[in-house]
């Protein structure tokens, strides 16, 4: 059965134009000359010109991504540590504890998370600002790394890391030599998920930032909250172009990678 | 079960008690981290939800004042009281946002279930050089910016938008739809952005299904929908509820959605929650708005939870 069925065509292709229509239409529209979003009125790049003239965004820009670079590098190490110790750990005191923290983040409402947070950081004093978004970037994005990390640990060769054990490496050396390598195209993507969750992020980032950062997701919302506009458009586009190119560098570099991995161990299997 | 076990025999000269503060301290960092920023946060917002509103900052009373020693936390409990509880039963505007935020996410998982099914159907029936490039479109919008895809679709529904210029155009109606501010918008909005939330654990319980079993069901006289009734679905049952949860409980408190495409009639109560805190400056209120909104959401997140686990157990 290797021909599509007409039904599972039709769905096919009424699915991915329904997911991509609206996102085509805003960026053909970025492109248009007037002040009217919806009436077309010839092709111009003039937003974004006044784009890359808007302090105020280029400001928001500039924090978000500094925010987005801290809290996804944390959270990796955190969320790894974290699948680390759920998946190898063993049983400990209070597991069951830890893994409803792990997973309750996940399907949590950002309105509960962001005014808890918020809660705590002016309960023990700290000021609002890039720290604190930080902060509450990294713990809900912490939970998301780890469960993309566990997935990888779970499906993985255990004999492996017994291998290196029994060749008398130290648990820590096993993990860095034979684990990390592994488990490496899963981490990193867990960073690229933690970032991006952290450069979209409106509500938890408008609980926990103070008026001195204020981060892009706070700027176009405000802004569209009066309705649609060209500039917003032009900024959309960008954003989305920089994501396509991004996920689609990512994905053939894992790609390359787990085709030479597995080269790898098929040589290692003939040299057996 | 645990890998220290075997140190003992490490070869490095590195002692057992080492490893065991190794592993440890691999423990206590995240634990540490998730107490501090996750499950204290809660217990703060519960005692906010019991303290009086003020004018100060912060706008609340009683603060907990430890200066004082135990005369300060008698004091302090004495001081608490489910006034803002009572509150939040004394006016409908509450209730009604609760039950109208349930009744938008029961009813957007549905439509989300219909929409999302057969293309996780149509994707793992494709000819599996397809699949990964199909898998990265379903994932590309997810990457996108929320904000953004929710956005896109202000420009759609609106009264001048395109989908009532093509609609005008083609000549099925005369006059403009009015989509956009209503909850038909919101619908559309959360189906939209939820659709890979949903598509993506059914898609991956229907690749692993062996399809072999439904060419049994029809060599036993199944009809081809007998045998999806019979045995597709009920294969791809953990893939569906997993989707229903990762859509349903996010939704009810779901805040950009119905405050860029709802209108004045679209009560949810991440909405509410928002303008209790940003607008009227209600700590106490906005915190049991919370409490209660967590107490809701308690069943389906221990369901979730419980599903996930299985599902690890089975792989493991």
């Amino acid at each position: 059965m290797n021909r599509l069925s007409w039904f599972n065509a039709v769905s096919l292709t009424l699915g991915f134009a329904f997911l991509y229509i609206p996102m085509v239409i805003l960026i053909i529209f970025s492109f248009n000359d007037g002040k009217l979003v919806t009436v077309w009125s010839g092709f111009s790049t003039r937003w974004y010109g006044e784009l890359v003239q808007n302090e105020a965004f280029l400001d928001a820009a500039w924090v978000t991504l500094r925010v987005a670079v801290f809290s996804s590098t944390l959270a990796t190490v955190l969320g790894t540590a974290a699948a680390y110790v759920m998946v190898r750990g063993g049983r400990f005191f209070g597991r069951t504890l830890f893994s409803g923290m792990i997973y309750a983040p996940l399907v949590m409402p950002e309105v509960i998370t962001g005014l808890s947070l918020l809660l705590l950081f002016i309960g023990i004093g700290l000021d609002r600002g890039i720290l604190t978004i930080v902060l509450a970037h990294t713990t809900f994005s912490m939970c998301f790394v780890s469960v993309v990390v566990s997935s990888r640990l779970v499906t993985f060769d255990r004999s492996l890391e017994e291998a290196a054990l029994d060749l008398g490496c130290s648990p820590a050396q096993a993990f860095r030599l034979v684990t990390l390598p592994i488990i490496a195209p899963a981490v990193i993507s867990g960073w690229l998920l933690a970032f991006t969750l952290s450069l979209d992020d409106l509500v938890i980032a408008s609980f926990t930032s103070g008026p001195s950062a204020t981060t892009l997701p706070i700027k176009i919302f405000s802004a569209v909250r009066l309705g649609v506009s060209p500039e917003i458009n032009a900024l959309s586009t960008l954003m989305i172009a920089v994501v396509t190119v991004g996920v689609i560098t990512a994905s053939l570099v894992t790609k390359r990678a787990m085709m030479k991995q597995k080269q790898d161990e098929m040589a290692a299997a003939r040299a057996e | 079960m645990g890998r220290p076990g075997l140190a003992v025999l490490d070869s490095n000269g590195r002692g057992f008690v080492g490893e065991l503060m190794r592993r440890a301290f691999l423990i206590a960092v995240p634990y540490v981290w998730l107490l501090a920023l996750f499950l204290v946060p809660f217990f703060i917002v519960l005692k906010i939800s019991l303290s009086d509103t003020a004018l100060a900052i912060p706008p609340y009373t009683p603060t907990l004042d430890l200066s004082q020693g135990w005369s300060g936390i008698t004091e302090f409990f004495s001081q608490l009281d489910f006034e803002n509880f009572v509150w939040l039963t004394e006016d409908d505007l509450y209730w009604k946002a609760y039950l109208s935020s349930v009744k938008i996410a029961l009813i957007a998982t549905i439509f989300t279930l219909i929409f999302g099914y057969p293309i996780a159907y149509g994707m793992a029936r494709a000819p599996e050089e397809w699949r990964p490039t199909l898998m990265m479109l379903i994932i590309l919008p997810f990457w996108t910016s929320f904000l953004i895809r929710v956005y896109a679709w202000m420009g759609i529904l609106s009264n001048e938008g395109y989908l009532n210029q093509f609609l005008l155009w083609i000549g099925v109606i005369s006059t403009p739809l009015t989509i956009l501010n209503t909850n038909t918008a919101v619908y559309i909005g959360i189906v939209y952005t939820y659709l890979p939330f949903m598509i993506l654990p059914i898609y991956s319980a229907l690749e692993r299904m062996d399809e072999s079993l439904i060419e049994a069901a029809e060599d036993l006289g199944c009809s081809r929908i007998q045998a999806f009734w019979l045995v597709t679905i009920p294969l791809s049952r953990p893939g569906i509820i997993a989707g229903c949860f990762l859509v349903m409980i996010p939704v009810i408190g779901e805040f950009v959605i119905p405050s860029l495409l709802g209108g004045s009639g679209t009560l949810m109560i991440g909405k509410v929650l928002w303008e209790e805190f940003f607008s009227n400056r209600d700590w106490p209120v906005a915190s049991a708005v919370a409490v209660v909104l967590l107490l809701i959401l308690v069943v389906p997140i221990v369901l979730f939870q419980r599903n996930q686990q299985k599902q690890t157990e089975a792989e493991q």
